[in-house]
């Protein structure tokens, strides 16, 4: 069943290329079967292969189908070939489930738009692009899935591109994204040119016997790849496209905005792992990139007004739980949190397309409220949603994979105290922020009345993802529950494990302890802010420093403003000031050259009689003077 | 032939006599004096002809000077003709107006 494994990303590539040439012929039932169904069969070869890969797994716990040699110069033969290990069955099996329950949502939510089978046909290309990126066996296919991505991001951002704000925030995901992409792909260019490969294991393999651990060419190839990784998954200091991106459709921002594409940075230092590992420097690196991140992007969602941007920082910083996982060396901890929080972000999202549907396109949440009433199966599945996003304890995936996540990071060597206090910290902010959401969006009196109910296809998708955001934290439960640890051991097998300090007795308990007052501690203060007391928040956001605390955190820390002043003003000045393109004077001279001496030859074109002669004659008089002289 | 006096001059005689025909074609406007400049120069080179003759001894220098007087004479032949020609076609023998370029 394993040579399946290349018809998981071909499927929705056919796909794309029938919508693409055919989508604005076909009828809108057609365009929805032929944009769901692929991606459909997509999700259930992956399941039996998944399936097949648990019950008897190959030798190694890896799979490798060579589909081609791609190049063949010199040294240089990278293959078109995927890699089917632990890592790349998760990865594939929560991207076509996600994939496939947004494409039936969005069936239904892009329903009035004209450009529907072009939507379908960009998200095929999307989840192809993804899961070729995540099946990669090497890193130049991984880089084109990586490009592949980038691409579709930009094209979906912009899908409305008669607004002028939304071609502009595509533009700009794209720039940020690509100084990482390009990042990557010096990184690349180190890669092959100091071990002669880049096939992802081998590579790995040889840098481990010939790259000595700390050294420059170590850090700097892990440094190259960590911006990369940076820039595709939103984190400091590429993070400011986030946000912006929220200009794209909702069934786009749930796809690829938050449980896909941006942990494709997560993804590629997982798998890369060897190369963190030889560069302690960077790894650290990771972790406080993490860290910070976390941190800026929770006060940032706190503040904010629209709907989609809350989500997007939540996002941002739930993707920095993960860099500061796989920075304290946990790997497996990073894969568990991108499980669940692909399921839970996913089901928010969709959520709030459900609300912002259901309200005449309303995005700010202060002109929502009282939705308790009007969109029950919205109220209940959003607030699982919000509460596995604020790992409420015991009854929520997200609290097993975020305390795994702080318990490793306290007991790692690369861990530490300080960087367990920033996520500990972060968590108290994430249940302010998503509880802050839930309570004004579903309490309190209804602004808006909502006109029409939502139909079966969007709904029932945010039933299923309820499920597994609630469940998933199943399979992967702390020691002292005594539960199996299916999920690290599975994986296990394709990442290292984690090396442990031991911890003092009774450590577990104790940050167990801390990480349920966190949550539940964040949504105590939430209900008081924003259901019991409004007043008492209003006085402390019109409080001076309230006020330029509140600018602050919305404008996203200032970045924004940072990046214009720094970076963009000035480039668009010199741009402005070679208009007329500097070093094309080079070539426009040597045009005006010629035609300067065409002029020149054309005054011995008189047509004058006397003046030919005269020509004959000083050519008669010089060509003899040549002979005689010479 | 009279050794005294040296080839040079002779050639130099030649040389000057069909600079100032080469002159005439040039300066000139009327097509009929440019004619005659050109009779000064062939006349000139039959010159440098004879003078090179004398010079070997040989009488190749007169009979080419002969064979020059005969292309001479069908030369003008045919040049009035295309004199005339030109008379009738521009209304004078100003050679200027045998300009046909534009700007």
């Amino acid at each position: 069943m394993f040579d399946l494994l290349w018809l998981i990303p071909a499927l929705p590539f056919t796909a794309f290329g029938v919508l693409a040439l055919f989508g604005s012929r076909l009828t809108r039932s057609a365009a929805a079967i032929a944009g769901t169904l692929p991606v459909a069969v997509s999700a259930i070869v992956a399941f039996i292969i998944s399936a097949q890969f648990i019950a008897a797994p190959p030798v190694g716990h890896a799979y490798t189908q060579t589909l081609r040699t791609w190049v063949q110069v010199g040294g240089f033969n990278p293959a078109v070939s995927f890699l089917l290990d632990p890592l790349s069955i998760v990865m594939v099996l929560v991207i076509t489930f996600v994939s496939f329950l947004i494409l039936i949502y969005s069936t239904r939510f892009m329903a009035g738009d004209d450009g529907f089978a072009r939507f379908f046909a960009y998200m095929n290309l999307f989840v192809g692009s993804m899961l070729v990126l995540v099946l990669a066996e090497d890193l130049l296919l991984l880089y084109l899935g990586w490009e592949g991505v980038g691409l579709c991001s930009y094209l979906l951002i912009g899908f409305w591109y008669r607004e002028e704000e939304n071609a502009r925030s595509a533009f700009k995901a794209f720039l940020v994204t690509r100084i990482g992409d390009a990042s990557f792909a010096v990184g690349l260019f180190l890669i092959f040119h100091s071990l002669g490969t880049l096939n992802i294991q081998e590579a790995m393999a040889r840098a481990s016997q010939q790259w000595v651990a700390g050294s420059a060419l170590a850090t700097a190839a892990a440094g190259l790849l960590l911006g990369g990784a940076v820039g595709k998954s939103a984190q400091l200091p590429l993070q400011t496209w986030l946000p912006d991106a929220m200009a794209g459709p909702t069934p786009v921002s749930a796809l690829i905005h938050a449980a896909t594409m941006v942990t494709a940075g997560v993804y590629l230092i997982a798998r890369t792992h060897v190369f963190f590992e030889l560069a302690p420097v960077m790894q650290h690196m990771v972790a406080i990139i993490g860290a910070a991140t976390l941190l800026i992007a929770g006060t940032s969602a706190f503040v904010q007004r629209d709907i989609k941007r809350i989500l997007a920082y939540s996002t941002m910083s739930q993707i920095g739980y993960m860099f500061l996982a796989l920075g304290a060396g946990a790997w497996m901890a990073a894969m568990f949190h991108f499980m669940i929080h692909a399921f839970f972000k996913a089901l928010l999202f969709l959520g709030a397309g459900v609300i912002i549907q259901a309200l005449h396109e309303e995005h700010d949440i202060f002109s929502m409220g009282g939705l308790k009433e009007q969109l029950p199966v919205t109220f209940w599945t959003f607030l699982i949603g919000c509460a596995s996003l604020s790992a409420v304890p015991f009854v929520t995936g997200g609290y097993y994979s975020k305390d795994l996540i702080l318990l490793e990071v306290w007991n790692s060597p690369q861990g530490g105290s300080l960087l367990f206090i920033a996520g500990l910290a972060g968590a108290l902010i994430t249940s302010v922020y998503s509880f802050r959401l839930f309570f004004i969006v579903f309490f309190g009196e209804p602004n808006i009345l909502v006109k029409k109910t939502s139909a079966p296809a969007m709904t029932v998708p945010l039933v299923i993802l309820a499920v597994p955001a609630v469940i998933g934290g199943l399979v992967e439960m702390p020691g002292f529950f005594g539960a199996p640890h299916l999920f690290s051991r599975f994986v296990g097998n394709a990442l290292p494990g984690f090396k442990a300090l031991s911890p003092a007795p009774g450590t577990d308990l104790r940050l167990f302890v801390l990480s349920c007052m966190a949550s539940l501690g964040g949504i105590f203060l939430a209900y008081l802010m924003f259901l019991r007391k409004p007043a008492f928040g209003k006085r402390l956001a019109d409080s001076t420093p309230g006020r330029l605390a509140h600018r602050f955190f919305l404008a996203g820390w200032g970045f924004d403003r940072v990046y214009d002043v720094l970076i963009v003003e000035p480039f668009v000045r010199l741009s402005r000031m070679n208009k007329d393109d500097v070093l094309d004077h080079i070539s426009r001279g040597i045009a005006w050259l010629v035609s300067f001496m065409h002029g020149l030859l054309g005054l011995t074109q008189s047509g004058s009689l006397r003046w030919y002669a005269m020509a004959i004659a000083t050519g008669a008089v010089i060509f003899i003077g040549m002979v005689i002289l010479l | 032939m009279n050794p005294a006096i040296p080839v040079e001059y002779g050639l130099v005689l030649a040389g000057l006599l069909f600079a100032t025909g080469l002159a005439g074609v040039l300066a000139r406007r009327d097509l009929i004096f440019m004619l005659l400049s050109l009779e000064i120069m062939l006349n000139a080179s039959g010159l440098a002809f004879v003078v090179a003759g004398a010079h070997w001894g040989t009488a190749d220098g007169q009979v080419m000077f002969i064979f020059i007087l005969a292309v001479t004479a069908a030369e003008v032949a045919v040049g009035l003709a295309l004199l005339l020609w030109f008379h009738h076609m521009h209304q004078g023998l100003d050679a200027d107006k045998a300009n046909e370029m534009r700007g």
